[in-house]
């Protein structure tokens, strides 16, 4: 019982790692962004080309993935996202749908179609018992490592210079613009920094979500579930998003494993008649 | 003295309703090609059914502006109908045609009250929420849809008692060109009555309709009530031409696929949906035989190139539009520019 909250737990921080970067754009920008996934798979295909091809160390393929990510979603924001932020959504459900079905086949012709597998360095796999509840390394590895970064994702928008900056900019960018932000050097560190953490989300997630090159569609659903969910205030809403979905969707393939995908979509669809703007929302802005 | 403005307004829209040359020419065609490549017929009903689909959606998407990302949930569902409907009532396709529109139809209404609340993104999630629940369920209903393997040996009656299935697909070519053709007149009618007038005054601005005195959720929970018919009777129309039905109906893809082909033809002015089916599915067969695994990257491509250049600019109606305001004689008629999208 107490296991499955934690793996739920561990898979919930995953989520919001992975999809905390959409938050921002989709979230925040308002930006329909449904290739959000294939930065996280960028992510993934590095680790596993680092490790297995290199024999490079799992410690080291993480902020190299993280590093590849933030400039593929650098080099996309400045060439063609940045064209698309006041097109309508139809143009950018398009745009994006056509950049995951780019990257999937793109993937499959360079690594093809199968399974990707990763064996983590020793110290961070097996289990460990405390107070009776069986703990995996790896799970708690992630926990760790998840909520250090949403803590300082928390403070960097909330407490300082830059994430300031940034709220004034998706709040009304014409007036943060007349205050002399530069709007557009913004967006482009914003958007790589969340590319970067979907990429580490990405390269965290190979052991435990599997890697192939349908990962930016099969995990689509989950990213956009914890941004709508959680809604646009702030980063608190995703992250409590992602927990709930975490625990509920491993509690649902543990204890009703035949029901297990109708549950999700099912919370999904009542959330959102119930509360269409998501759990919290945000005041003020546009 | 001018005219009343009831009048001025009816002779507004029957000007917009009247027949073109080259709609009637086209339908000429399609009807000749039953004709002329007697070895195509079962690319050609795949073109008309996709066709069919993409209107269902146009629908929706260009007359009303609701974004649906699971529009094949209703596609699916007439699939599925006419698939069990052939194989455990009656194998009369035209009957099996009305159930599964009537189906996709009841789901249509159910599930458009969920497009009224929240915005675009909300009403992505929930159309791409509910086609998914409803692939999950086919998937998992076994003992009714077969599960992954679908339903097959769907054996169907002559049309009507009298047409019947050939080999080579012609009747059934016809078959899906006369429904698409009788299901286009229709939309003809819906879009050009005042009814399909108010839906554009509440894409542009539904608050603005509001006030006008439109009521925009009863027109939304009706036109979406009609696409999903629509929807239903392309997917029930598959099934019957290719005696087959496999989950694949319900999947993302197709819902994907669909918006594309509507893009490609251009959004709001029916045809959209013919043309893209014809541009879409020939570019397929093309691609899918110079490169058979990773056509899809092309077609990402494509939509990307799409976007990028502007769907504005590649819009058919906008093109002719521009050629006849070229024209001599019509000089004082200018073209309309085509900003419907933007809010």
């Amino acid at each position: 019982m107490l296991t499955i909250l934690f793996d739920g737990i561990a898979y919930g921080m995953l989520l919001f790692v992975l999809a905390c970067g959409l938050a921002v754009t989709l979230g925040l920008m308002n930006f329909v962004n449904l290739a959000h996934g294939a930065f996280a798979m960028a992510g993934g295909y590095v680790t596993v080309v680092m490790m297995n091809r290199y024999g490079l160390s799992f410690y080291w393929s993480l902020p190299a993935a993280f590093l590849a990510a933030a400039l593929l979603g650098a080099a996309l924001e400045v060439t063609l996202y940045r064209r698309l932020y006041a097109a309508p959504h139809l143009d950018q459900v398009l745009f994006s749908i056509g950049l995951v079905f780019m990257a999937v086949a793109g993937i499959d012709y360079f690594m093809g179609g199968q399974q990707q597998l990763i064996s983590l360095p020793p110290e961070l796999s097996g289990r460990f018992s405390l107070f009776g509840v069986g703990i995996g390394r790896y799970r708690l590895f992630i926990i760790i490592l998840c909520a250090l970064l949403t803590l300082a994702l928390q403070l960097t928008l909330t407490r300082t210079r830059i994430g300031s900056q940034l709220r004034a900019a998706v709040d009304d960018g014409r007036v943060a613009r007349g205050l002399g932000i530069n709007v557009s050097r913004i967006f482009v560190l914003t958007f790589a920094l969340g590319s970067g953490l979907a990429g580490l989300g990405g390269a965290l997630g190979v052991e435990l979500l599997g890697l192939d090159p349908n990962f930016p569609l099969k995990y689509l659903i989950y990213f956009m579930i914890v941004v709508t969910i959680g809604g646009t205030s702030s980063i608190t809403g995703p992250f409590l998003a992602a927990l709930l979905l975490g625990v509920a969707d491993v509690a649902g393939k543990y204890y009703l494993p035949s029901l297990g995908a109708f549950i999700i979509y099912a919370v999904m669809i009542a959330f959102l008649i119930l509360r269409p703007h998501g759990l919290f929302t945000r005041e003020g802005g546009k | 003295m001018s005219a009343p403005h009831s009048q001025i307004a009816a002779a507004f829209l029957r000007r917009k309703a009247a027949w073109t040359p080259l709609e009637a020419g086209l339908w000429c065609l399609a009807l000749a090609a039953a004709f002329l490549f007697p070895s195509q017929q079962l690319l050609l009903s795949e073109i008309a059914i996709l066709a069919l689909f993409a209107l269902s959606l146009d629908l929706i998407v260009g007359y009303a502006g609701i974004l649906s990302l699971g529009h094949a949930a209703f596609f699916g569902v007439g699939a599925y109908t006419a698939g069990l409907f052939s194989l455990h009532v009656s194998a009369e396709p035209l009957t099996g045609l009305a159930v599964s529109a009537v189906v996709a139809g009841l789901l249509g209404l159910a599930t458009s009250f969920l497009v009224l609340r929240g915005s675009d993104l909300t009403r992505l999630m929930t159309t791409f929420g509910v086609s998914m629940l409803l692939a999950e369920g086919a998937n998992q209903a076994a003992w009714l849809t077969g599960g992954a393997d679908g339903l097959s040996g769907i054996l169907l009656e002559p049309i009507a008692g009298t047409f019947e299935f050939d080999l080579w697909g012609r009747t059934g070519y016809l078959y899906c060109l006369a429904v698409l053709f009788i299901l286009l007149l229709v939309a003809r009618r819906i879009v050009h009555s005042p009814f399909g007038l108010s839906l554009k005054a509440i894409k542009r601005n539904s608050r603005r309709a509001a006030m006008l005195g439109i009521a925009p959720n009863r027109r939304i929970v009706i036109i979406y009530t009609i696409s999903a018919l629509y929807a239903g009777m392309a997917g029930a129309l598959l099934t019957q031409t290719t005696s087959f039905v496999s989950p694949d109906v319900l999947a993302f893809h197709r819902s994907a696929d669909v918006l594309l082909v509507l893009v490609l033809g251009g959004v709001g002015y029916l045809y959209g949906g013919i043309v893209g089916a014809v541009i879409f599915t020939l570019l397929r067969a093309w691609l899918s035989v110079v490169t058979p695994q990773y056509w899809m990257f092309w077609i990402g491509l494509i939509l990307v190139a799409l976007v990028v250049i502007g769907r504005d600019r590649l819009h058919p109606a906008r093109a002719i539009a521009l050629v006849r305001s070229r024209l001599p004689g019509r000089a004082g008629e200018k073209a309309v520019p085509l900003s419907e999208d933007s809010r």
